[in-house]
C-alpha cells in the first residue's frame, strides 16, 4: 500500500504535492468513491430543483443581511450571551485565541480537554499549543480522533477522515491501542466509543465549534450525528466554544433554511442527528451541564476579506463542503494536498485572507472553473468569480497596492513584459502581419519544450499557413462569399 | 485597543457608508414544502426515524408504561433512569412495582458530580419527555431542565423518549411559532433524530457512536 501524506511534512507547494496525490492510487480510489457518494445524497435530497433554488436564494440574503450588520450584530450576540451568562472573548489572531482558551483552562487547574468536530480549532492549531504546555486535548469526532491518532490533519472539512479506507483504519488502531485487527466497521467504531467515553467522564474542559450564533437569543447551534458535540459540550464542567466571527445571524428563524442547506448538502440528510442549541451554563438549580461557558471569537483574516464588497461574499460560507465534493481537483488530489485547514474551493477563496497569498501562490489557479462550486453552493457564493479576482490581485504589481493580504505573490516582471509585448503585436496590424509571416515561415523553428505544457503534450507548431490566408484564398475563390 | 473595538472598527470601516439589508425572510419556502394532514404527520414521523434505526411505537396515554416493561424485558435490561419531578416520571414510578419488572427504576435527582461515573456507566436506559416532534425532519424536541437533565438522552446506551402525537408539527418553523422560541431557550434545547450514529469510516453507517445506541419513541394517541 501506498504511503500517507502527513499535512504536517509538507513543505513544498501545491504542485508538488499535487503530483504524489495523483500517483497514490489508493488515495485516489477512496476519494472518488467518497465524493461520487456524496455528490449523489446531495442531488437525492434536494429532489425539487424550485425548492432547492429558492431556498439557495434565501439563504444567501440571510447571509448577506447578517453580514450587512455584522459588528451590530457581534455586538448583539454578545450582550445576549452575557446576559445568558455565557463569557465572550475577543481574538484577532489565532495566538490571541489560543492565550484565551488556555487561560480558561488553567483557572480550572485542568489538563484534559475533549474537543468536538470544530474547523476554527484547526486554524489555531489548538491541540499542538495546549500539548506544549502540558494539557492534553483529544479530538471525539470519530473522524478527527482517527487523523489524530494518526499524526494527521483533517482531509475534509466534514469528514476529516474520508482519504482512510477501513483496513487503514484497522491497522492504525491495532497499532496505537493494542486491539485485535478488524474490517467490520461497526466494531471499529465501538473501538473509539470505548476509549472516548472514558475521556468524555474525566475532561476538564470540552471545546466545541459553533455551526450558527443567533445573535437574538444568544444561542450557540451545533450540528452532529455521533453525540462527542453533546458530550464535550454537556458532560465536563467547563465549555469553550470557538467560532469565526462570520457565524452570526440575526434571528433565530433564520437558522431554519440554513439549518436545512447546511445537512442537506454536506451528506444529503435531512437533518443531523443532534441538533444542540445552548443558550447558557447550568443554572444554580440545575443537575448537570457545564457551569461556565465561553465563546471566543476569532477574526483571523476575516475583517480584511470583509472589508471587500466582492471578497466578502467568502464569508457567507457555511461549511458544508458541498463545494469540495463535487470540485475536480479536489476530488482527484484529495484535501492534504492543500497543505491548509480549508482545503478545496472554499479554501481556496478563505485561506489567502488567513495567511496571506505569498503562503497559498498557487490556489487560486488550483480550478479548472467548470463552475461547479459555485453551482452546489447552498449560500451562492460565486466561487469561480472570486478565483477570477484572486487570480488577478496574485499577479497585480507593488505599485498596484495589493487588496489581498500579501497581493502581488505571483507577480513576475518577466511574464508582464511578456503580455505588454503580445498586446503590441496584437493592437498593430503591421507587427501582427510581420509576426504571422514570420512565424508561419519559420515553423520548423518553434521550441520542441515550452515548460509544463511539453510535460504532457507535443509543443504546438503553427500552421504552414495562416488562417487569415486562407480566409483571403477562399474569399477570392468564391468571389467575396 | 482591545481586540474586540479593533474587529469592530474595521468591520465599521468595511460597512462605512451603506445600508443595511432589508429583512426579507420569506417563511413560505420554509413552510409550503413541509406541510402534512394531520394524519399524516404521524406517518411522516415514522418513516424518517425508521429510516435511520429508531424504533416506534403508538400506544395509549394511559398503559405506556407496561410498554416500557416490555421494551426492558425484551433487552433483558437491569435499570431505567428517570425523572422523578416529571408528570411522566411520577406515572411510571407510581406504575413500576405492579408492572413486574425486574428493571430497577433510578432516579436522577443529585448533580452528575455526585455518581458521574455511574451515570457513564451502569445505566442501561432512560425515559425522558420531548415537547414535541417535527414531522418534516423526523425530529424530536427536547427541552431538558432541572427536573429532566441533558445527559438522560445521551449517556444511557437506550433513550426511550415520550410523545404525545398532538404536539407532532409539520417543520421546524411551525414548532418555533408555536412555542415561542425566541421569547426565551432552555440552557440546552434539543433536536433529536435517531440513535448517535456515524459514517466517519468508508461513509459506512454505524450506530452508537458515542451517544445512545437505540432511540426508542412511544408515541401516546391523545388525540
Ligand atoms: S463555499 Fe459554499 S459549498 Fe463550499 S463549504 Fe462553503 S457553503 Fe459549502
Amino acid at each position: 500500500m501506498s504511503e500517507r501524506i502527513p499535512v504536517t511534512e509538507l513543505t513544498d507547494g501545491f504542485r508538488d504535492r499535487a503530483e504524489v496525490a495523483l500517483a497514490d492510487g489508493q488515495l485516489r480510489t477512496n476519494f472518488r468513491t467518497a465524493m461520487d457518494s456524496l455528490m449523489k445524497k446531495r442531488a437525492d435530497a434536494f429532489p425539487d430543483e424550485e425548492e432547492r433554488e429558492g431556498l439557495r436564494e434565501l439563504g444567501n440574503r440571510i447571509k448577506a443581511r447578517a453580514l450587512s450588520r455584522l459588528p451590530d450584530l457581534l455586538e448583539q450576540l454578545e450582550a445576549k450571551l452575557t446576559d445568558n451568562g455565557v463569557k465572550v472573548h475577543w481574538a484577532e489572531t489565532t495566538e490571541q485565541a489560543n492565550e484565551i482558551v488556555h487561560g480558561i483552562i488553567q483557572a480550572r487547574q485542568g489538563s484534559q480537554v475533549v474537543k468536538g468536530k470544530s474547523m476554527v480549532s484547526e486554524e489555531m492549531e489548538m491541540n499542538d499549543y495546549l500539548a506544549e504546555r502540558g494539557v492534553e486535548c483529544l479530538e471525539s469526532d470519530m473522524g478527527e480522533y482517527i487523523v489524530q491518532l494518526d499524526g494527521e490533519k483533517p482531509s475534509h472539512i466534514i469528514m476529516p477522515a474520508i482519504h482512510k479506507n477501513r483496513s487503514q483504519v484497522s491497522k492504525l488502531f491495532h497499532d496505537k491501542l493494542g486491539v485485535e485487527e478488524t474490517d467490520d466497521v461497526n466494531e471499529l467504531i465501538q473501538i473509539g466509543r470505548r476509549t472516548l467515553r472514558r475521556k468524555f467522564m474525566e475532561a476538564d474542559v470540552g471545546v466545541s465549534g459553533v455551526n450558527f450564533a443567533i445573535a437574538e437569543t444568544g444561542t450557540l447551534l451545533l450540528v452532529e450525528n455521533e453525540g462527542n458535540g453533546r458530550m464535550s459540550t454537556t458532560a465536563p464542567p467547563v465549555h469553550i466554544a470557538v467560532t469565526g466571527i462570520e457565524k452570526v445571524v440575526e434571528n433565530l428563524r433564520d437558522v431554519v433554511p440554513l439549518l436545512s442547506l447546511l445537512t442537506r448538502s454536506a451528506l444529503g440528510q435531512p437533518i443531523t442527528t443532534y441538533v444542540n442549541m445552548i443558550s447558557g451554563p447550568r443554572k444554580a438549580d440545575e443537575l448537570d451541564g457545564p457551569e461556565e461557558v465561553h465563546l471566543v471569537l476569532l477574526d483571523n483574516g476575516r475583517s480584511g476579506a470583509f472589508a471587500d464588497a466582492q471578497m466578502r461574499q467568502t464569508l457567507n460560507c457555511i461549511r458544508c463542503g458541498a463545494c469540495m465534493n463535487h470540485c475536480p481537483v479536489y476530488t482527484r488530489v484529495g484535501g492534504h494536498t492543500y497543505g491548509e485547514v480549508y482545503p478545496g474551493p472554499i479554501g481556496k477563496i478563505i485561506t489567502p485572507h488567513m495567511v496571506g497569498l505569498h503562503q497559498v501562490p498557487d490556489h487560486p489557479s488550483a480550478s479548472s472553473l467548470c463552475g461547479a462550486c459555485g453551482d452546489v453552493c447552498p449560500v451562492k457564493i460565486p466561487i469561480p468569480e472570486l478565483l477570477q479576482r484572486l487570480r488577478q490581485e496574485n499577479v497585480k504589481s507593488p505599485a498596484e497596492g495589493a487588496k489581498v493580504k500579501d497581493g502581488g505573490a505571483k507577480y513576475s516582471r518577466k511574464e508582464r513584459l511578456v503580455w505588454r509585448f503580445w498586446r503590441t503585436l496584437n493592437s498593430s496590424p503591421v507587427l501582427y502581419r510581420l509576426f504571422l509571416w514570420g512565424a508561419t515561415r519559420f515553423r520548423k523553428l518553434t521550441p520542441k519544450n515550452v515548460g509544463p505544457w511539453t510535460e504532457n503534450h507535443t509543443a504546438p507548431v503553427p500552421a504552414k499557413r495562416s488562417l487569415h490566408d486562407l480566409a483571403r484564398e477562399h474569399l477570392a475563390r468564391n468571389g467575396g462569399q | 485597543m482591545s481586540a474586540r473595538s479593533n474587529i469592530l472598527n474595521k468591520l465599521r470601516t468595511g460597512l462605512a457608508g451603506s445600508i443595511p439589508r432589508p429583512d426579507d425572510f420569506d417563511e413560505r419556502l420554509v413552510t409550503e414544502p413541509w406541510q402534512y394532514a394531520p394524519e399524516d404527520r404521524i406517518t411522516r414521523l415514522r418513516n424518517l426515524m425508521e429510516a435511520v434505526h429508531t424504533e416506534i411505537h403508538q400506544v395509549s396515554s394511559d398503559n405506556w408504561p407496561d410498554k416500557v416493561a416490555e421494551i426492558l424485558a425484551a433487552r433483558n435490561l437491569s435499570n431505567l433512569l428517570h425523572a422523578p419531578a416529571t408528570a411522566h416520571g411520577q406515572k411510571l414510578a407510581e406504575y413500576w412495582p405492579k408492572s413486574g419488572s425486574s428493571a430497577q427504576l433510578l432516579a436522577y435527582d443529585r448533580p452528575v458530580e455526585e455518581w458521574k461515573e455511574e451515570l457513564f456507566w451502569e445505566v442501561d436506559a432512560s425515559i425522558t419527555g420531548t415537547v414535541g416532534a417535527i414531522a418534516a425532519t423526523g425530529s424530536l424536541v427536547l427541552w431538558p431542565d432541572r427536573h429532566e437533565p441533558r445527559l438522560m438522552s445521551l449517556l444511557p446506551p437506550l433513550h426511550i423518549a415520550l410523545l404525545k402525537a398532538s404536539q407532532i408539527e409539520d417543520n421546524l418553523y411551525a414548532m418555533m411559532q408555536r412555542q415561542n422560541w425566541s421569547a426565551g431557550l432552555p440552557t440546552n434545547l434539543l433536536l433529536v433524530s435517531g440513535p448517535s450514529k456515524t459514517a466517519d469510516i468508508e461513509q459506512v453507517l454505524a450506530y452508537g457512536a458515542h451517544g445512545p445506541k437505540e432511540l426508542v419513541v412511544l408515541i401516546l394517541e391523545d388525540v
